[in-house]
């Protein structure tokens, strides 16, 4: 039995609709706090509309969200101070350098901004190099990678991550996991959607299946592999 | 004031950074009057008695380019909603944003009195009252333009949308701008000017105070 007090996240019924399509209808989550959770599922299935709804960019029609202990909708600042969200988009200024792109959110969340104390965050991201580089000039992968630093610059106890690993090459990849793994070994909870089921399983402690925007599995993360191949989510080898 | 100094400064540095889309600007304000003034013909005394007029047609149209051209950077990898789950206030967002296009436009309006001068042999007997008349004149665009470039920023047609909703709105405040303007440039022996400057502040001080409260409901799911 899960105590309240160690959930950092909790859903009931949250549904979401764009026109006239349910995006999510009436999922369940509960996520405690300090672990990994993955969602999985097919393209279309829900995951980045969770993660937003999670994250407050777009609020549930339906049903009640809370994370770190805020509900989106009723104490909607509160819940962003407890998010971070590393979405589809980089969120970032093109025209800005990657060390300008850190500083600029640094100065709003009021956090210092100098270059020195910054410049860790880039090389923890492999980017320090090309700290004064415009992020035009970024590959995708680079984007994610800067993005990523973005996101933990902030420093909030939730993570929600959204295809953290695409476009990125093995050494991003690996760079990538290291990040995580140590922000999960400094107690944050992480919520990663993925339709990589292999490293959804080696990743996450608990995992999810959306298929149509509803649950059709919840169970522990190793057993991700299994269970998405049975909802049709097989990997080709 | 710190997040409203924190958009401030992101606002220098994209303008900065996109320097030379402000002499694409300038360029097109001047174009505009060149072109007005092959309207009118060689009647000096007709053009510079509608110098005023062109002066703030040329600064609309040249308008509408700057501010939607003011939220691409915002919106192309959605870096606006990024400051706002940070969280960043959306207030601080808009007037940061809106004093940046406020200015521009103000400074655009200083660069065009040259050509004005030039090409409608504008008088120019108190240039500084002129000036201020352009900062409030700019103010009033300013605010609504900024409003409806983020609303028209999602949309795929931007470009077109954007003066179709701007332009029946700001008509007063480009009224009460070519009003002052010309009784500024050709002499005002009534002591109307002040009458038209009040108007203006007042058009400013609704459009500031309105557009803010509306931004939220603008950039916010």
């Amino acid at each position: 039995m899960t105590s309240a007090k160690t959930l950092a996240i909790e859903t009931r019924g949250v549904s979401r609709r764009f026109g006239r399509r349910w995006a999510l209808a009436e999922v369940d989550l509960q996520v405690e706090s300090g672990t990994t959770f993955v969602l999985s599922g097919r393209n279309g299935s829900g995951k980045s509309t969770l993660l937003r709804v999670l994250s407050t960019a777009i609020r549930p029609d339906l049903g009640q969200a809370r994370v770190g202990g805020f509900d989106v909708r009723s104490h909607r600042d509160a819940a962003r101070r407890a998010t971070s969200l590393l979405g589809h988009y980089s969120n970032l200024y093109d025209p800005l350098t990657a060390l300008e792109n850190l500083q600029l959110p640094a100065r709003f969340l009021g956090k210092s901004q100098g270059r020195s104390e910054l410049l860790p965050a880039l090389e923890q991201v492999g980017l320090a190099e090309r700290a004064d580089d415009p992020v035009a000039t970024f590959s995708a992968g680079m984007r994610k990678r800067l993005s990523l630093a973005r996101a933990l610059l902030k420093g909030a106890p939730i993570l929600l991550l959204d295809e953290p690993f695409g476009a990125l090459d093995p050494p991003g990849f690996r760079l990538v996991a290291d990040v995580l793994e140590s922000a999960r070994r400094d107690g944050v909870t992480v919520v990663m959607a993925t339709h990589q089921l292999q490293r959804g399983s080696e990743l996450g402690d608990r995992a999810l299946v959306l298929q149509s925007g509803r649950v059709v599995w919840t169970g522990p993360a190793p057993e991700l592999a299994t269970a998405g191949a049975a909802a049709g989510l097989a990997e080709s080898r | 004031m710190g997040e409203l100094g924190a958009a401030l400064s992101k606002e220098a540095l994209l303008q900065w950074r996109s320097r030379s889309r402000v002499v694409a600007i300038v360029v097109f304000g001047s174009s505009a009057l060149l072109l007005f003034s092959f309207a009118i013909g060689p009647d000096t005394s007709a053009l510079s008695r509608h110098a005023p007029g062109f002066l703030w047609l040329a600064l609309l149209l040249s308008s509408t380019l700057s501010l939607s051209e003011s939220f691409r950077a915002e919106t192309d990898e959605r870096a606006l909603e990024g400051l706002l789950l940070l969280p960043a206030r959306s207030h601080a967002l808009f007037y940061g944003k809106a004093i940046a296009n406020g200015l521009q436009l103000a400074l655009l309006g200083i660069a065009l009195l040259a050509p004005m001068v030039v090409l409608y042999d504008a008088p120019l007997p108190r240039p500084w009252a002129l000036i201020g008349v352009i900062l409030l004149g700019s103010a009033g665009l300013a605010a609504p333009g900024t409003l409806y470039a983020a609303m028209t920023s999602q949309l795929r047609a931007d470009q077109t949308l954007l003066p179709l909703l701007l332009f029946p709105l700001v008509v007063p405040v480009l009224l009460a701008s070519v009003k002052a303007s010309s009784l500024l440039m050709h002499g005002d022996a009534m002591g109307q000017v002040g009458s038209w400057q009040m108007l203006l502040v007042a058009f400013d001080v609704i459009y500031w105070s309105l557009c803010g409260v509306l931004f939220e409901r603008v950039v916010e799911d």
